[in-house]
């Protein structure tokens, strides 16, 4: 069970939530619990989202496990330029 | 065909070609004869990457008509290295690393050839004031200026 | 892959140095190819036929003239591209803005094309096109198309991230908001309270070399693309998804590039070339003119920022606030939301509330330039933050370093930080020599910081050694500034071999696995990683090779500065076999010896500076001049330190142009007036004095050698800089960027 935050827009599309708990031990089973958690969030997820773990940012790494007490954030997926 | 016949020289060797009235000395250089060095940025002057040497003055070449070269003499950074000896400003240029992307670079040894040509101990400003024709948007300029500086010592030197 | 542990003791014999660069010489000498200067048998010239119109209708194209006319033979409308972007509706956006499918969006817009035996015939076909439009009313600036009565660009775009979802569509594509605490109550409290609103204009990422490509589409299909480009995996994917192409059949060169900063990642003219070379059964050369690039590429977004922050008389920030409108051309975006999330990264926040609009305008579609959003955002937010310095009665600096994020500061976009360099880069200007001299009449100084997230992606890299030792670095991230010389010197530092014996390509799209684009400061940050991950691979075999030769067990082999050694009692004295030796003898002992790379890189890290910028004001003509700019920013690990520092003067160039002089020109007819260089004025030599920096190092913990991104961050502090500075040379808070003379004159005047 890893507490999960969002940030506000991700958190509407979650129904006010902004902190959810999840049940996942990756990132790939963390975004599949979201999207049946709560289906508001899928179009969101299709547009990409990046996870940060104890502050630092992974975009694509979704076989990153998710370490029990560490901070998770959603975050937009995120370009440069 | 209908077109002009021209002769000129160019880095010291004669070229002939033909080429319709109003092509520019840019477009026949890069088209007619494969002289990639120079680069077109914008084709209406306002940039410098196309800078070339006419007859011992620097000049964009979008804004010459490849006529008026008849009979003169232009000079392209494909013939400032002599064999494999890089022109000093060349050497400077790689040594203080004064490029980035590198697309402006043919038209800045060209204009700071031209620069030490006529000035060859030139202060900071007067080189900045020398290049204010070419635009580069990779450097912010100070390690251009200072290559041009340095290869000034050198060439003053040598 | 994390820090080495013994990051901090090592010594680097390669990493740090300043060789001269691989492409140097063919850059100097004019033998470097770019974009237009490829050619194919055949060819023929590409051109585009735009609206003239802002925003229309477009009822009819007939191309029967054009396509009658010798020598043309190809003409392009939407017709010719089918949707096949199956519901994403971004490609399909992608897709409109290639080649407008029913409205005219923006002066500028593509709407048809041709392909002829030469310039001069295609540029008459154009002529030959007859459109019909339905003018209709466009919208160009960013506060009027957020106002409810603006004239509705697109009727499909109902605002996101709004709960209930709006029964009316409108301009605004997306409400994003982030932060945390409560802004009201921690606002209640404070003691100084500041609160303005800023207008920033668009930008073009003013790269000297137009996009240009040569595109030749086989009748079986397979298709060849030479372009400039970013990312010449994305644009292969792009291309192939639009023009219902197997992307394992487009194979896409990348020339060098002659600047992108983000303008260079999206695809505008390469679908128009390769449908058309697909349709002309030839190669099609397209390239933009100047007044194309401006025109219909994708510059930088418009904004319109509120700023409102309230400081404790102790000096601390105790609330802050912004809200946020950026442009986002007509079609919907997210740079306001990224806006959103930098705006008050740097510091350390009990309350704090950002909220992003993003907003449709009759312009060209926005695309990335150099830490996209965020410049804007800080000059909202740093100039609001030297005003509340001022008013609190503390030094700029102090007061930034009071409130500066650290380690374990929540960030105002949510998580938490690990070790970073803004307090750092502080300490650094505060004690920097520029920050002592003297100022004189009309003379203003400013100090501003910035921050960028940096990213990792998708990348490959071969590293194959040849039969005489030297090696071979196959990369797929295009070079913009130098990378090459950066990994060929981390190749040469895994492998202990001098930097010499190693020489880096950019490999195309069929010789190397996906890669991510160069963007997001990720070129070295990433190819590094994948590069000391192929060395390592290869370095797992060049000592089994050894053993072999040897014949003892592998165990029994370190690698050590560039040899193969054998450790152990029994075979101490057998002497080192240099990879040379290795690699002369790799027929026999297995083969050609490489190491691959696979990854994504993430964990970039993120990279804060602080700039420092002197200005003097002409107070009759309103002329600023910049007499003296520092940059100071964390890096992480400088691999090349002249390219990091030609990056940090790169982004402070491009930001103090954005804020003294660059800017779109609309006139009330929707139509860009300033197209060109001579009007769009970048600064020039004589613009800018020598720009001093100064690189930290703070190791990113994510990257072996703590390399930290570098390329965006620097065009992040300049706006505000250069803003502060100015304010205090004219004495008036100073608003509206670009700060150009008729704007100073005025703010004298007021």
């Amino acid at each position: 069970m890893v507490e999960v935050t969002l940030w506000g827009s991700l958190a509407t599309a979650a129904g006010g939530n902004s902190k959810v708990e999840i049940e996942a031990k990756d990132i790939r089973e963390l975004f599949k619990r979201l999207s049946e958690c709560f289906p508001g969030l899928e179009p969101l997820m299709d547009r990409g989202i990046a996870v940060a773990i104890d502050g630092t940012i992974y975009r694509d790494t979704w076989s990153k496990e998710l370490p029990t007490g560490a901070e998770i954030y959603l975050l937009p997926r995120l370009a440069g330029g | 065909m209908a077109g002009i016949a021209v002769s000129t020289k160019i880095n010291g060797d004669n070229a002939e070609f033909l080429c319709h009235p109003d092509e520019t000395l840019l477009d026949v250089l890069r088209d007619r004869l494969g002289l990639m060095g120079v680069k077109e940025g914008c084709g209406t002057g306002d940039c410098g990457a196309c800078s070339i040497i006419l007859d011992d003055r620097l000049v964009c070449s979008c804004l010459v008509l490849g006529a008026e070269a008849e009979g003169g003499r232009i000079e392209t950074v494909e013939g400032m290295a002599q064999g494999d000896q890089l022109h000093p400003l060349q050497q400077k240029f790689l040594e203080h690393a004064a490029l980035q992307c590198g697309i402006c670079t043919p038209g800045f040894l060209m204009a700071a050839k031209d620069l030490l040509a006529k000035n060859p101990d030139p202060t900071e400003e007067e080189i900045r004031f020398g290049l204010a024709g070419n635009l580069c948007r990779c450097t912010g300029y100070d390690k251009i200026v200072r290559a041009v500086q340095d290869a000034a010592g050198v060439m003053r030197g040598a | 892959m994390n820090l080495d542990p013994s990051h901090s003791k090592r010594s680097f014999s390669s990493v740090g140095t300043r060789p001269i660069r691989p492409d140097g010489v063919d850059k100097v000498t004019g033998r470097a190819r770019y974009g237009a200067d490829f050619n194919m048998p055949g060819q023929l010239v590409g051109r585009i036929l735009r609206s003239p119109h802002a925003h229309a209708m477009i009822r009819k194209i007939d191309t029967s003239k054009a396509a009658q006319l010798p020598g043309v033979k190809a003409v392009l409308t939407a017709a010719d591209l089918p949707d096949l972007t199956n519901g994403d509706a971004a490609m399909y956006d992608i897709l409109d803005n290639c080649m407008a499918r029913k409205k005219a969006l923006y002066d500028g817009h593509a709407v048809a094309a041709v392909a002829a035996i030469d310039a001069r015939t295609a540029k008459q076909a154009l002529k030959l096109i007859e459109v019909e439009y339905e003018l209709l009313p466009h919208v160009t600036d960013v506060d009027q198309a957020f106002a409810p009565d603006a004239p509705l660009i697109n009727d499909t775009i109902f605002t996101t991230g709004v709960d209930p979802k709006p029964d009316c569509p409108s301009n605004v594509s997306m409400r994003s908001q982030f932060g945390h605490g409560d802004v009201d109550a921690g606002m209640a409290k404070a003691d100084f309270v500041v609160e303005r609103t800023f207008k920033t204009e668009q930008t073009h990422q003013g790269y000297i070399e137009p996009h240009a490509c040569v595109a030749s589409v086989g009748s079986d299909g397979t298709a060849d693309l030479w372009v400039c480009t970013q990312g010449h995996f994305v644009y292969r994917q792009h291309c192939a998804q639009l023009l219902g192409m197997d992307a394992s059949k487009l194979r896409v060169t990348s020339s060098e590039i002659g600047g992108g900063f983000g303008g260079k990642t999206h695809v505008w003219a390469e679908p128009v070339a390769l449908a058309l070379s697909r349709k002309a059964g030839r190669p099609v050369k397209l390239v933009m003119t100047r007044d194309e690039v401006f025109r219909a590429s994708g510059p930088t977004s418009a904004t319109s920022i509120d700023v409102k922050i309230g400081a404790l008389r102790d000096g601390t920030i105790i609330a802050a606030d912004a809200t946020l409108r950026y442009s986002c051309g007509p079609y919907a975006g997210a740079w306001a939301e990224v806006g959103a999330m930098t705006a008050f990264a740097c510091y350390k926040l009990e309350n704090v509330r950002t909220v992003g609009y993003e907003v449709l305008v009759n312009r060209p579609k926005t695309a990335a330039y150099r830490a996209p959003s965020a410049p804007m955002a800080a000059f909202a937010v740093e100039s609001a933050i030297d005003e509340l310095a001022k008013k609190v009665g503390m030094d700029p600096v102090d007061f930034r370093i009071r409130n500066a994020a650290q380690e374990g500061t929540k960030a105002s976009y949510g998580p938490v930080y690990g070790p970073i360099g803004i307090g750092p880069t502080l300490e650094a200007v505060k004690n920097h020599p520029h920050m002592k001299a003297p100022l004189g009449k009309n003379q203003g100084r400013g100090m501003a910081c910035g921050f960028w997230f940096n990213f990792g992606g998708q990348t490959c890299t071969d590293l194959n050694i040849g039969m005489d030792g030297t090696v071979s670095l196959a990369v797929g991230t295009v070079d913009v500034g130098g990378s090459r010389a950066s990994l060929s010197l981390v190749a040469a530092e895994e492998l202990g071999i001098d930097y010499s014996q190693v020489r880096a390509v950019i490999a195309d799209t069929s010789s190397l696995g996906y890669n991510d684009m160069t963007d997001g400061s990720r070129g070295t940050f990433s190819s590094s990683m994948a590069t000391i991950s192929a060395a390592r691979n290869a370095i797992k075999i060049l000592r089994e090779r050894a053993a072999q030769m040897w014949d003892i067990p592998v165990e029994d082999v370190t690698w050590e500065k560039g040899h193969a050694v054998a450790k152990g009692e029994t075979h101490g004295n057998l002497p080192k076999l240099s990879l040379k030796e290795i690699a002369a003898a790799a027929g026999t002992t297995g083969g050609p010896i490489a190491g691959h790379s696979e990854i994504v890189a993430d964990g970039a890290g993120v990279s804060f500076a602080t700039h420092i910028c002197d200005i003097e004001v002409d107070p009759e003509t309103g002329a600023a001049k910049v007499l003296r700019y520092t940059v100071v920013q964390d890096a992480g690990k400088a691999v090349h330190p002249t390219y990091v520092e030609g990056q940090y003067q790169g982004g402070a160039a491009q930001g103090i142009g954005w804020a003294l002089n660059e800017e779109y020109i609309y006139g009330k007819d929707g139509r860009l007036q300033n197209a060109g260089f001579l009007d769009y004025r970048i600064p020039v030599c004589s613009d800018l004095p020598m720009i001093d920096t100064q690189i930290l190092e703070i190791p990113n913990p994510n990257h072996p050698y703590g390399v930290r991104g570098v390329g965006e961050t620097s065009i992040v502090p300049p706006l505000a800089a250069v803003a502060n500075a100015v304010s205090n040379a004219v004495g008036v808070r100073m608003q509206h960027i670009p700060m150009s003379p008729p704007r100073i004159l005025a703010a004298l005047d007021a």
